[in-house]
């Protein structure tokens, strides 16, 4: 092993813990004990049965043991008990959702690119005609762009109004009686929406930076070399200074995780999706506080490991990384 | 020093329109109980998700409210969330940022890692979970969007501490004895205040955004207060009848969103040509 991975690997611990500190303190912002929800509507409970229910889950204890305990079964994945009505455990709730989530953000990750270099690129190399200036307008749009309200205007007008998609879910009601193309073809048909507008939010950055770096790259001096050496235009472009403008775009991808993780609350629930962000949306909405926190735990490693892949690839792509 | 900066920003017309958007709004917001046309909370139970017309510019809502009414009403509510929200951003951003910029060593390493940390969670999940612990009042949309949004002003911060700590002006002051707070907050800070405007000015844009968000979930205003968040909401729910509750709210966060964008980068490229981001 590398000792540039070996020393990346270890960085992983403390931010682990660090994020798993976070987790709980927010989980002891709660007014009150997140028991009285199970007590408070009930008035047989008396005060020993609050107490019980309170030990039971290790409430009557210091912070920093309660810390330790609920440590020890987060390592191993025990997260708890979701609090709604079925009762199951949290990180199973979670892992079969999570799938769904992760495919649409990958898919929405892949259309940022294949959109965004290109544009960036395009735009850099014709610096101010009228193609740049386009897209300098769409990328101020872009980043003012309530993404949600633009997926609620596309539901009116391909969904409704056209009737071209389907508006919720990713498979429609008939799905089992379809032959096995046509599943593929629904499934398709339903992520269209989701996918795009997903990914619309990070398309305005991408280009943008991809533009600025191009422009950056076009004046260094070996640029100028290629063209002295009278190598064709497409030639310096794509293979001399597109390689190395694509470099910082795998940090920004590693960057854009988060975002692309939280904002699939928003399309997961305006969607109807059955994902990881529907998920937490119910969850908060009926204060189902164990889904809450073990979502909030994922969806901060699941950060973690993205930029901790963006390193990783950075190192690939990069042997200055390597070396020093 | 301010009339170089002025001579500047006017020239750029993209900046002048997003300061005129930003001085409409905040007009419009003060001015909203005398330029609605109608009481925005006034129900008329005849006249139901009425489409646009001369007497209701934008339709009436689910319960026969004016949607015109309750956008300019909305107006002042995201100024609000945006100007409240991203002033807790900045207090929080700028002390730790001077911090860790002017003492460097532990304190800085510290207070960076602890920045790290926080850009771990993805800040709408961090918002949601503590929503879920809180009511979700406007004040506490206001405090939770702020206290989840001052890393980057941190790191900002940081920056320009770092490049200003060196300066000969600073050690001027240090050799006349001005202690530590001193120097940070009278010598240090003003001279990075045109990047903290910059920050500020787009933190008002991106806590809308969030506010709008939040409030479109259902877990940001709540009704009957009006957002334009919450009008949304009511367009979602009668989205194949009611087509102008989903268009207009929707378009003014755009503008908004905008004007504000335009604003922080205009200021940026007036204060110092040097930055401009093309």
């Amino acid at each position: 092993m590398s000792p540039f991975l070996l020393k990346r690997l270890l960085l992983m611990i403390p931010m682990l813990l660090g994020i798993t500190v976070v987790c709980f303190v927010v989980m002891h912002l709660a007014p009150g004990s997140p028991t009285d929800l199970q007590t408070q509507m009930n008035p047989r409970a008396s005060a020993e049965a609050k107490a019980r229910l309170k030990s039971l889950y290790d409430l009557d204890k210091p912070l920093a043991v309660q810390y330790w305990l609920w440590l020890k079964k987060a390592a191993v994945l025990d997260l708890g008990k979701s609090f709604s009505p079925d009762r199951r455990p949290v990180a199973d709730k979670i892992l079969e959702r999570l799938p769904v989530t992760i495919s649409l953000n990958i898919l929405s990750l892949g259309l940022i690119v294949i959109v965004a270099v290109p544009l960036g690129v395009m735009a850099a190399v014709r610096q101010d005609s009228l193609f740049d200036r386009l897209t300098s307008v769409f990328v101020f749009v872009g980043f003012a762009m309530p993404t949600f309200w633009l997926a609620l205007l596309a539901m009116i007008f391909f969904g409704i109004h056209l009737g071209w998609l389907p508006i919720s879910g990713i498979r429609s009601l008939n799905y089992e009686y379809l032959p096995p193309g046509e599943r593929v073809l629904d499934v398709v048909k339903h992520l269209i929406l989701p996918v795009l507008l997903s990914a619309f939010g990070g398309l305005a950055g991408l280009s943008r930076y991809m533009r600025s770096n191009m422009l950056e790259v076009i004046r260094q001096d070996y640029i100028l070399t290629a063209r002295a050496k009278g190598l064709p235009e497409r030639t310096v472009i794509f293979k001399h200074a597109l390689r190395n403008a694509l470099l910082p775009v795998i940090t920004i991808l590693g960057l854009s995780v988060p975002g692309l993780i939280g904002g699939s609350v928003i399309f997961e629930t305006i969607f109807a999706i059955p994902g990881m962000g529907q998920l937490f949306y119910m969850a908060v909405m009926s204060r189902d506080y164990p889904t809450v926190m073990g979502i909030l735990l994922i969806g901060a490693v699941l950060t973690l490991l993205g930029n901790l892949l963006a390193d990783l690839a950075y190192a690939l792509a990069d042997p200055r990384i390597r070396t020093s | 020093m301010l009339a170089d900066f002025w001579k500047r920003f006017r020239k750029n017309p993209l900046a002048m329109a997003g300061g005129v958007i930003v001085l409409s709004l905040i007009v419009l917001s003060l001015l909203a109980p005398w330029l609605a046309p109608y009481d925005p909370a006034a129900v008329d139970l005849r006249n139901i998700l009425a489409p646009p017309s001369a007497d209701h510019w934008f339709g009436t809502d689910q319960l026969g409210r004016d949607v015109l009414s309750r956008m300019i009403h909305g107006a002042g509510i995201s100024m609000k969330v945006g100007f409240v929200a991203t002033g807790i951003a900045l207090f929080i951003g700028t002390v730790l940022g001077a911090l860790a910029g002017y003492y460097g060593g532990w304190v800085d390493g510290l207070i960076m890692r602890f920045v790290d940390l926080m850009l771990c969670f993805p800040t709408f999940f961090l918002i949601l979970a503590v929503i879920a612990f809180l009511e979700p009042s406007i004040w506490n949309i206001m405090a939770i969007i702020g206290i989840t949004g001052w890393m980057g002003i941190a790191r900002l911060v940081r920056a320009d501490f770092i490049s200003l700590r060196e300066r000969d002006f600073v050690q001027a002051a240090r050799a006349m004895g001005a202690g530590d707070l001193r120097i940070i907050f009278l010598h240090i800070l003003p001279n990075a205040l045109a990047s903290i405007l910059v920050a500020a000015t787009l933190g008002v844009a991106g806590a809308i955004l969030t506010e709008s968000a939040l409030s479109f979930l259902g877990i940001g205003v709540q009704p009957p207060t009006p957002s334009w968040g919450n009008i949304l909401t009511a367009g979602k729910d009668n989205i194949d009848i009611a087509w102008w509750l989903s268009l207009y709210p929707g378009l003014a966060i755009l503008v908004t969103v905008l004007g504000y964008n335009l604003l922080g980068e205009g200021i940026r490229d007036a204060a110092d040509p040097r930055l401009r981001s093309r």
